[in-house]
């Protein structure tokens, strides 16, 4: 029983994290939204450079070859920067998904470009309805009528939508079955989707709370500064309690996206339980960091100007993206309150 | 990371259980804050000690086995999943005791941590005055030196002494220096509660159980040998007890997820009229996660402490968190239980009530005592955030 992250993922982390915080800095972000495709070629090739774009792809196709408990915390820092390019779905959702779906020659053909950061794949489920990305792909897995398809960029027509965060783009995804290459079908489609599923919540998750770490450390800076009644109104208890509220219920969040990435990365049985339980825990906690930022930012926070709507705004985005708190309620539910559910003490593990 | 017990571990669980099995009384004792139920809890304790199960986590030569923090993990899975009665020295054994390893003399260590592990001496705390409740610096009971250096004498109050009445020892922290002021100038002292000079004043609880109590002290003489510490240190000896309270060793996740795992069988024997409040399924969900959280946090703060880290604010979080979360289990209970939730178990037609109004009481202490909740978020925005004290 070891419960804790070894030196070289914190030491990996800590690279991430300093590179990221370096580059995505707020004028970047709110640069990339007057760009056409928000999207910057620079960066993801800096990202590869990195290994980053090929953390999950196989050795032998140019990629490191190491799981989602390698990249957990990765995806945490992505989210602590808002990142918008697609890394955290490529990495956990899009090349999971090729290597694992039974066709080697599309993996092989596209497996290597997604490793060198020469092209980028994306993933379409139904459960999100909108596809993330789609205008940056070159190639599209996509999940239609209870089938997976590898659909390339020329033969998918995409409409745009606009989110409430300008970070994010979401498309809806039209194309003809019959000019794709059907991954999967019936029974095998059904557990790779659900996979995929679990992957993408994990990387919601992990983002979420990396999102909530932001809007403390935004506004403990705030309010640190900002004085009225001749003192920093960070020495108000009314302010501390909505930060101590945000850092406790965070502590309660890692350690169940944790145990998810666990659990995906050994393919154990409860996996469908701990990723539901860390998305509901993670984008709860992420909530309560944007309702209690906003507030106590005073009407600073409601404005465009202030930094705080970038993380407050992707927080709100991703709270429904792969599966609704309720659809994560139930699944904890089917398992919870099955006749032969193994609950209480000893049972965790 | 790797989220699997070894077979050391395994074989160690069949252990604890196989003990308890044979040993766990199958009626459950009575309340420890009666007379008769604190006699059953001290003798049972006396078993625990009997076979090496009172403190695990103790040194061999002291009756425990050494163990590390995760058999101590299995050893209270195992223990609230068996119902076994809980532990009336909580106090001495899992506060004052490693406290003591740490601070004490190796006198001082012999002559205390064998009575406290056989149950022959059950300690309670004196730190809190009718001034001086989150506000523990504001203590005014003192303990003067006498004039040849062999004894303090104390006069002063205690008061919330959780299980005082029938207790037989008490530590607590005195003022040494009367010209001192907050935290400087008080000393930790073990006092005998039969000395003379000390009265102990009962108070019920909400139940009506006399579970805490008042101690006046009126020039009780202790020896300077019960002193824990060095005179005019005992704030550093105290916030390290403080941290065992909140930290790790007194709520063991084990506890809420046994209520969790009650709560679910609960919903699901009552769901047709639970269901009629859509709030009460989403209720047993975060109680059934929230435990599990816990743990999962628990088990990943007794790794790093494992592998040479320190305890930080998680004694905060930690106490914010269980505390709140039995609170909401018991509050969920009651509303499944409808009109039976007011009952006392006891009565004619209070069905299948069990515990859960008990649960509900006590529950109620929990955002208060070992530091309020608020004092807990104070801590964590100003020492875990770092926003201005001022």
């Amino acid at each position: 029983m070891d419960f804790t992250f070894s030196e070289d993922q914190l030491l990996f982390q800590e690279s991430v994290r300093d590179f990221l915080v370096n580059e995505i800095t707020p004028d970047k972000i709110r640069q990339l939204w007057e760009t056409d495709s928000g999207r910057s070629d620079e960066l993801w090739q800096q990202l590869a450079e990195m290994g980053l774009t090929g953390l999950t792809v196989p050795e032998d196709f140019g990629g490191l070859g190491m799981n989602e408990l390698d990249f957990v915390l990765l995806a945490q820092e992505a989210g602590y920067v808002a990142l918008s390019e697609p890394l955290v779905n490529s990495v956990l959702v899009a090349t999971p998904l090729l290597s694992e779906c039974g066709n080697s020659a599309i993996a092989e053909q596209w497996l290597p470009k997604i490793a060198s950061g020469e092209a980028r794949a994306v993933v379409g489920l139904a459960v999100n309805k909108l596809v993330e990305d789609a205008h940056c792909a070159d190639l599209l897995l996509l999940e239609k009528g209870g089938a997976i398809y590898a659909v390339e960029a020329a033969n998918a027509s995409l409409r745009a939508n606009e989110s409430v965060d300008p970070g994010r783009k979401l498309f809806a995804v039209d194309f003809d079955p019959a000019a794709a290459v059907c991954l999967a079908e019936g029974g095998a489609a059904q557990a790779l989707i659900n996979k995929a599923l679990n992957r993408g919540a994990l990387g919601v998750a992990a983002q979420s709370l990396g999102l909530a770490q932001r809007m403390i450390d935004l506004s403990v800076r705030y309010t640190s500064e900002r004085k009225q009644f001749g003192v920093a109104i960070g020495s108000f208890q009314a302010v501390k309690h909505h930060m101590a509220n945000i850092a406790y219920k965070l502590e309660y969040a890692k350690t169940p996206v944790y145990r998810a990435a666990y659990d995906i990365a050994n393919d154990t049985p409860r996996a469908d339980l701990s990723v539901s339980h860390a998305k509901l825990a993670a984008c709860e906690v992420a909530d309560l960091a944007a309702k209690n930022s906003i507030q106590v930012h005073g009407a600073m926070g409601y404005t465009w100007e202030v930094d705080l709507h970038i993380f407050m705004k992707r927080a709100w985005a991703l709270n429904s993206s792969y599966g609704t708190a309720g659809f994560h309620k139930n699944r904890v539910a089917a398992v919870l309150l099955a006749d032969n559910a193994a609950l209480g003490a000893g049972a965790t593990f | 990371m790797k989220l699997e017990y070894t077979a050391e571990h395994q074989a160690f669980r069949e252990e604890v259980r196989s003990w308890l099995k044979a040993n766990v009384p199958a009626e459950p004792l009575k309340s420890f804050d009666t007379e008769e139920g604190f006699q059953q809890h001290r003798e049972w304790e006396a078993k625990l000690y009997e076979g090496r199960w009172g403190m695990i986590t103790w040194p061999e030569e002291m009756g425990g086995r050494g163990a590390d923090l995760l058999q101590w993990l299995i050893f209270e899975e195992e223990y609230y999943a068996a119902s076994a009665p809980l532990r009336v020295n909580q106090n001495g054994i899992f506060l004052l005791g490693p406290t003591l390893m740490e601070y004490g003399t190796e006198e001082q260590k012999k002559r205390f941590l064998n009575g406290m592990a056989t149950g022959k001496d059950i300690w309670c705390q004196g730190w809190s005055e009718p001034n001086a409740g989150s506000d523990m610096a504001a203590i005014r009971s003192r303990a003067d030196l006498s004039e040849d250096g062999s004894h303090y004498i104390i006069n002063g109050q205690k008061t919330w002494s959780t299980r005082a009445v029938w207790a037989d020892w008490c530590f607590g922290m005195f003022r040494t220096d009367p010209e001192s002021e907050r935290h400087r100038g008080l000393t930790f002292i073990l006092v005998p509660l039969d000395s003379e000079g000390i009265t102990v004043r009962p108070i019920p609880q909400l139940d009506g159980l006399p579970g805490f109590a008042e101690i006046f002290f009126d020039n009780v003489k202790v020896p300077v040998d019960c002193r824990l510490g060095g005179e005019g240190e005992g704030w550093s000896v105290a916030m390290a007890t403080a941290g065992f309270e909140r930290g790790l060793m007194l709520r063991s996740p084990a506890r809420f997820q046994e209520t969790a795992k009650r709560l679910v069988e609960l919903y699901k024997a009552n769901q047709e009229t639970a269901d009629e409040d859509p709030s009460i399924r989403e209720a047993v969900l975060r109680a059934y996660m929230d435990a599990e959280a816990y743990c999962l946090t628990t088990y990943q703060t007794a790794c790093r402490l494992m592998q040479g880290g320190k305890i930080g604010a998680e004694a905060s979080t930690n106490k914010i968190f269980w505390s709140e979360l039995d609170q909401q289990m018991h509050a969920t209970a009651l509303k499944i239980l409808e009109t039976r939730g007011e009952l006392l178990p006891e009565s004619p037609d209070a069905g299948d009530v069990g515990r859960w109004l008990d649960g509900w009481l006590f529950a109620q202490s929990g955002p208060i005592y070992a530091g309020t909740n608020e004092i807990q978020r104070n801590i964590i925005a100003e020492r875990m955030l770092g926003m201005p004290r001022k």
